[in-house]
């Protein structure tokens, strides 16, 4: 019992100790908020993201380790709108940070600070899995994530704000470069006007809504329940009649039903990075763009 | 903005004469300046529209009365079908004390199982509250079977619950049955837990500060059922005492694991159990002490786990008990001194093969280990003697959605001296309402 103790009192010296000196402890559910914090925090702040591009953010588990980077969480960045029902209510409970808990300066759910898309009238689990607040994919129109950079940075300078000066400054920096590059996009994504797609999952939504183009149909008989024969089948029907430009999908999502419909349809497979680290160029968020608009636009010309 | 754009589109037609005779690579120039300015124009006011209207339907989206306060309701329906060579009116495991818990296999034929109701809301900014009531479809009770205050907003990682709840004691104990990989709780829980163990109590849980999970916490109970006596001991104080501890991580992206330790400790007083191989009642106090130790270890590809994955999952169990054994207490009543050092063990493996498809196998050993008895002997206590249980259980599920399966089970129990069950289960759970978040 007496080493018991002193175990304890060494932890509770070094989780004190420790906090006093690091960086900001940033907890992200995906990661573009974990772009996102980066770019707006620079060195001062750790960033740590839940999921990568490879996982789908809905369906990880509240792993242990989890559990234990949310616990020293200063700040947390989740996309909200019961994306993460599945997991992140447990890391609440189980992590016991009242810095993070909803409602607190230090609880970002980004959803809520952008206008949704998708928010549906009717709430039935026959319709699939369905988020009753709108669909949570927001971070693929680039005008969200500036909304949601002015939110990460007002909070910044509210739990850190000895640092205030220094997280204005990046925020004017990183919005600048954005405003430029929001530009770019614009006219770079002219060609995808109009153009049918099918997408996997909505998971794009938001950036078929941003670049004007058109969601023909989806390989997912209904949200969240996985592509069946039967759907397939309709859909090869469907696109002999109206063919899309595009298959695409995002990494964490099963390539098979997509090369099924192409090689039945020879509409073309476009893998997109979905978000930061789903492909090799789409390493921060100005990659991501760059690298949907061209794969989406090499396959127009 | 639809002026302007009049405007525009007037300027663009009715071009000056002078103009139209300039070069024409430069007229189309201009036009195709003009028509992009139009594009941004109308994605201008395409935007504010949509941004209106959007903005319209959000702020009346959300409820306005006293009901957008509600708790998360969440309701869980599960139904068995069991074809079992004998009768599970019988059932008993021989070489262990009867826990007289809810641990025998559904009845035969269709069944349905307990249905549970579940409330869940942040109370205020420090507490969390949860209520779980099981409807009992036969005997149309309801019972209270987890209903609890949490703190989460306690600094420095501790946490501290109280009032009814699945006690930390080893992994599966804490996990509502309608999450469990199979039908039924292992063999090793329903001899040392008399199945699931709830406790009525208070539970102080600390999370320490590494980026290896690690926690460890107490729990003082009432001690209102097995191993403790299944009568109020009267007494104030804690009448069982847990300790828990748990590591845990990541190995590598698809790689996830979980060890733990815990000790129950309680005193039982008058613990009575039926004996049914000598048809009488017989009774236990002492002392008793429980050691488990759990390992989980969970892969998935890159940590993705929607088409493929799978679980590994085992608990060792480990008890002491010491104190006296009454024979027939409402009878004749002859104490004897009594001791026994017993355990067991399960190990399971779960893979999804494809998506919403899982396969199992489940193996239960349990080892009566050394019973000592004094003066009126073993031959008292029939179902005492040594034996080693065991268990083979494979299964199958289908999910089609998150929130539905389908599940079929066979099984071969040795719960009994010389007698093998043959099971067979049919289950389905769903839930309903508001989306369950499960522990890892």
């Amino acid at each position: 019992m007496k080493n018991l103790r002193k175990v304890l009192l060494a932890s509770m010296a070094m989780a004190i100790g420790g906090q006093a000196t690091a960086a900001l402890n940033v907890f992200t559910c995906e990661p573009e908020w974990a772009a996102l914090a980066q770019e707006l925090g620079g060195d001062k702040v750790s960033v740590f993201s839940a999921t990568t591009a490879q996982q789908d953010p809905h369906r990880v588990e509240a792993r242990p380790s989890l559990i234990a980077r949310i616990r020293s969480a200063d700040l947390l960045i989740c996309s909200g709108s019961q994306l993460e029902v599945g997991w992140l209510p447990l890391l609440f409970t189980q992590g016991g940070n009242g810095r993070i808990q909803p409602g607190a300066p230090g609880y970002i759910e980004a959803s809520q600070y952008v206008l949704r898309l998708e928010v549906p009238k009717v709430v039935d689990r026959s319709l699939g899995d369905i988020h009753p607040g709108g669909n949570p994919h927001v971070h693929l129109d680039p005008r969200n994530i500036e909304k949601v950079g002015q939110v990460v940075t007002a909070r910044l300078s509210e739990i850190d704000a000895r640092n205030a000066g220094a997280y204005r400054a990046r925020a004017e920096d990183f919005n600048k470069r954005w405003e430029a590059a929001m530009q770019k996009w614009r006219a770079e994504a002219q060609p995808l006007k109009g153009m049918p797609v099918v997408v996997y999952h909505k998971d794009l939504s938001y950036f078929i809504n941003w670049a004007a183009m058109r969601e023909a149909a989806s390989l997912e008989p209904k949200p969240g329940i996985p592509p069946t024969p039967a759907h397939l089948a309709e859909l090869v029907e469907q696109m002999k009649r109206s063919p899309a430009k595009a298959i695409v999908y995002s990494p964490y999502q099963n390539p098979g039903a997509a090369q099924f419909l192409s090689q039945r349809t020879s509409i073309p497979v476009v893998p997109l990075p979905f978000t930061v680290g789903g492909t090799p160029k789409a390493k921060d968020l100005f990659g991501l763009f760059d690298d949907t608009i061209e794969r989406l636009v090499a396959v127009t010309k | 903005m639809h002026r302007i754009l009049l405007c525009v589109v007037a300027c663009a037609t009715a071009m000056p004469v002078a103009q139209a005779q300039e070069s024409l690579p430069q007229m189309r120039e201009e036009l195709k300046n003009l028509q992009q300015k139009v594009d941004e124009l109308e994605g201008r006011v395409k935007d504010a529209e949509s941004t209106a209207t959007q903005a319209a339907s959000q702020a009346s989206a959300r409820p306005q009365t006293e009901s957008a306060l509600n708790p998360g309701i969440s309701v869980i329906l599960n139904g068995v079908y069991a074809n079992l060579s004998r009768d599970p009116a019988t059932y008993r495991i021989n070489g262990f004390i009867p826990t007289m818990g809810d641990v025998a296999p559904p009845t035969r034929g269709f069944s349905l199982g307990e249905s549970e109701l579940a409330f869940t809301a942040n109370v205020d900014h420090l507490l969390r509250g949860t209520l779980v009531g099981a409807i009992s479809p036969d005997n149309d009770t309801i019972g209270v079977e987890e209903g609890y205050i949490q703190t989460i907003a306690l600094s420095r990682g501790f946490t501290i619950k109280a009032g009814r709840f699945f006690s930390a004691v080893g992994y599966q104990n804490q996990i509502h049955a309608h999450a469990w990989d199979f039908t039924d709780a292992p063999l090793a829980m329903r001899a040392f837990l008399g199945g699931q163990l709830g406790e009525d109590g208070v539970q102080l849980r600390w999370l320490a500060p590494t980026a290896l999970y690690w926690d460890m916490g107490t729990e003082l109970g009432r001690g209102r059922a097995f191993p403790a006596s299944l009568t109020p001991s009267g007494k104030n104080g804690a009448g069982s005492l847990n300790f828990f501890t748990h590591v845990g991580g990541d190995i590598g992206q698809s790689l996830a694991w979980q060890t733990g330790l815990s000790h129950l400790r309680t005193n039982p007083r008058d613990r009575t159990f039926d004996d049914p191989s000598a048809g009488i009642t017989d009774s236990f106090s002492g002392t008793s002490r429980l050691w488990v130790a759990s390992g989980i270890l969970k892969w998935a590809p890159n940590g993705n786990a929607t088409d493929n994955n799978f679980k590994l999952q085992g608990e060792y169990f480990h008890r002491n008990e010491e104190g006296t054994l009454v024979f027939d207490s409402p009878g004749s009543a002859i104490a004897n001194g009594f001791a026994s050092r017993q355990s067991g063990w399960y190990a399971q493996g779960v893979y999804q093969f494809m998506p919403q498809w899982r396969a199992g196998y489940r193996y239960d050993r349990l080892d009566s280990g050394t019973v000592g008895i004094d003066t009126a002997g073993a031959a008292s206590f029939p179902i005492l003697a040594g034996y080693q249980p065991k268990k083979h259980s494979v299964m199958v599920d289908w999910s089609p959605s998150e929130f539905s399966r389908l599940r079929l089970q066979v099984a071969r129990d040795y719960s009994r001296m010389g007698e093998a069950d043959n099971q067979l289960f049919l289950q389905y759970i769903v839930s309903l309402g508001a989306h369950g978040a499960h522990t890892f």
